[in-house]
């Protein structure tokens, strides 16, 4: 075992952690009894019916196994496959999140460099930044009358504070040697902008585009169940309602392993942007 | 002294302190320096040396007063003057090379990519960074190796003026003297002007041709300008057997030992103030001037 890397024992360790926490799992959900064990009263109160109950870890997999192994199917309006469902999610968090970093980073980038637009814009960000996104809906759903427009708008009212502070707190940064540096080599505005104040800023940059992402995604979930229609929030709440919960499990771990994909998308980003100074 | 190359005239800086008054830094502060010269300038901290440079360079705006250069008066930096910061300056994300191309690409924008490559490799080889050091990001440079990109990047700008602030006040003794051997081959190649902020005695008398001397500020003076009558090339072991040179450092340390604090609490007179010439030189028999014996290893504040 000593000579195992420190990797491997990580990796090995967290397969055991999986495959006992999926054990203890399946064994703690009570087997239903065979139908012949029931006494007659059990018999008439409905005791042979199937129960709803927690699924236990080998039925979720047998689901899992289901759906992915045809993700894209299109069965009516309540019968998606989970490839559409997280695509529509996918779009609605991208197209919502990319409008919200065209502003935030040019708004970021003047607040940062011009303390008069900072001063001025600091309450107005101070005040709407904690507003929990969800809080916009009615307004959105009244103003757009879309649901759909009124879903990628909340995405963006959630992404852009991340990514506007962080611009913002980051070309202020930048160390004034820097600067200096452009400014006695007569580089203009949009020079120095580019090729001095952006690569400084970068890194603080990315780790708010990196938040931003992960509260898109956060939110996205809740915004479905509310508008509804299509996407992984709407099939989770409407899984619930069909009481398939072998479903709501799939599609929660499902939640979790698009989420990962996406931060670790920033995480690289994030890498080949680093400096050490 | 109108006809200086570089021409400081009158320069005075002062800030509000806060108490509603002013503070003045310096005060009509005027003098010369030559076309390929180099200058340095030693005075105790807070005399506003930094100051001087800044305004030299065109990052600050003195209250009153105007640096002419080639006879055009300075505003703003410009790639004319070139300057190498204290603490390196360069730009962490880009390689050694980069940050020398970097500037190069700005200096001659009309320049093809392969030629500001070869003409910064060139000058980075000039500092002694050659091979694989060149692609090296700064963080994995030592400190040495970091000040010498950034005397490279201000050199192949070709400036007119290079302005150095305390270039090796952050190296240890072994690398500055290396450095400073580097820094006087590129310079002699050249006939660029260069003004030096230094703490280091030793350092100013190895490197200038004239050193001008500060008093203590508030209200600093540039007081003296001292002339380094010991012939080039020197060499740090070997300059310390010159005549001149201890006669030279006692002046030096005995002005910011003693005369640098006096005459500062009294206000400068109106109009010009230039430096008092003093040239020093054992083997010319007309000097008058010997400096009474001052203790040789006594230390200056840095």
């Amino acid at each position: 075992m000593g000579a195992l890397s420190e990797n491997k024992k990580a990796a090995l360790l967290s397969i055991l952690i999986l495959v006992v926490g999926c054990l203890i799992w399946e064994m703690s959900i009570p087997a239903q009894k065979a139908a012949g064990e029931l006494t007659e009263y059990e018999l008439l109160t409905g005791g042979g019916q199937p129960k709803a109950g927690v699924p236990p870890p080998s039925q979720v997999i047998g689901k899992a196994w289901e759906q992915l192994s045809d993700p894209f199917y299109d069965a009516g309006p309540n019968d998606k496959g989970i490839g559409i469902q997280i695509g529509y999610s996918i779009y609605r968090v991208l197209t919502g999140y990319f409008l919200a970093a065209l502003i935030a980073i040019p708004l970021g980038f003047l607040i940062g460099m011009s303390a008069v637009a900072y001063k001025a814009l600091n309450p107005f960000i101070q005040v709407l930044r904690p507003i929990s996104p969800l809080a916009w809906m009615p307004l959105a759903l009244f103003i757009i009358q879309d649901s759909e427009a009124s879903a990628i708008f909340v995405i963006f009212i959630c992404s852009i504070w991340p990514m506007l502070i962080n611009t913002a707190f980051g070309v202020a940064g930048v160390r004034e040697d820097w600067v200096n540096v452009a400014r006695t080599h007569e580089l203009g505005a949009l020079r120095t902008a580019f090729t001095v104040i952006l690569p400084a800023a970068a890194p603080t940059i990315v780790t708010g585009m990196r938040i931003s992402i992960g509260i898109a995604w956060l939110v996205i979930v809740a915004a479905e169940m509310l508008v509804g229609g299509t996407g992984i929030g709407y099939y989770v709440w409407n899984e619930w309602n069909n009481l398939d919960l072998t479903s709501v499990i799939f599609s929660i771990l499902m939640i979790g392993v698009v989420g990962m994909l996406l931060d670790s998308m920033f995480s690289l980003l994030q890498r080949a942007v680093a400096y050490a100074e | 002294m109108a006809t200086s190359f570089l021409s400081i005239e009158q320069l005075t800086q002062r800030y509000p302190d806060g108490k509603g008054g002013d503070f003045t830094v310096f005060e009509n502060a005027s003098f010369g320096v030559e076309k390929g010269e180099f200058v340095c300038i030693l005075g105790h901290s807070g005399c506003g040396k930094s100051t001087i440079m800044n305004i030299l360079a065109g990052l600050a705006e003195p209250t009153s007063g105007v640096v002419k250069m080639d006879g055009m008066a300075v505003s703003g930096p410009s790639l004319d003057r070139g300057v190498v910061f204290q603490n390196y300056s360069l730009l962490p994300w880009l390689s050694a090379l980069r940050n020398v191309t970097f500037g190069v690409a700005a200096r001659f924008p009309d320049w093809s990519k392969k030629q500001v490559v070869a003409h910064s490799t060139a000058f980075l080889a000039k500092v002694g960074l050659t091979g694989d050091a060149i692609h090296r990001k700064p963080s994995q440079l030592s400190g040495g190796m970091r000040q010498r990109v950034s005397i490279a990047r201000a050199f192949a700008n070709e400036p007119k003026l290079l302005l150095l602030d305390e270039p090796f006040g952050a190296l240890d003794a072994l690398t500055r003297g290396t450095i400073q051997d580097e820094l006087i081959k590129v310079w002699s190649g050249t006939d660029q002007t260069v003004f030096m902020i230094t703490h280091d005695i030793d350092e100013a008398i190895l490197l200038a041709d004239r050193i001008l001397l500060m008093t203590n500020g508030p209200m600093a003076r540039v007081a003296e300008s001292v002339e380094i009558t010991i012939p080039r090339p020197r060499n740090r072991t070997t300059i310390v057997e010159h005549p001149n040179y201890y006669a030279i450092r006692n002046h030096l340390v005995q002005f910011l030992g003693q005369r640098s604090a006096d005459g500062s609490s009294t206000p400068p007179s109106e109009g010009m103030h230039r430096p008092t010439t003093v040239r020093i030189d054992k083997a010319d028999a007309s000097e008058p001037e010997d400096p009474e014996p001052a203790p040789l290893l006594r230390a200056v504040e840095g």
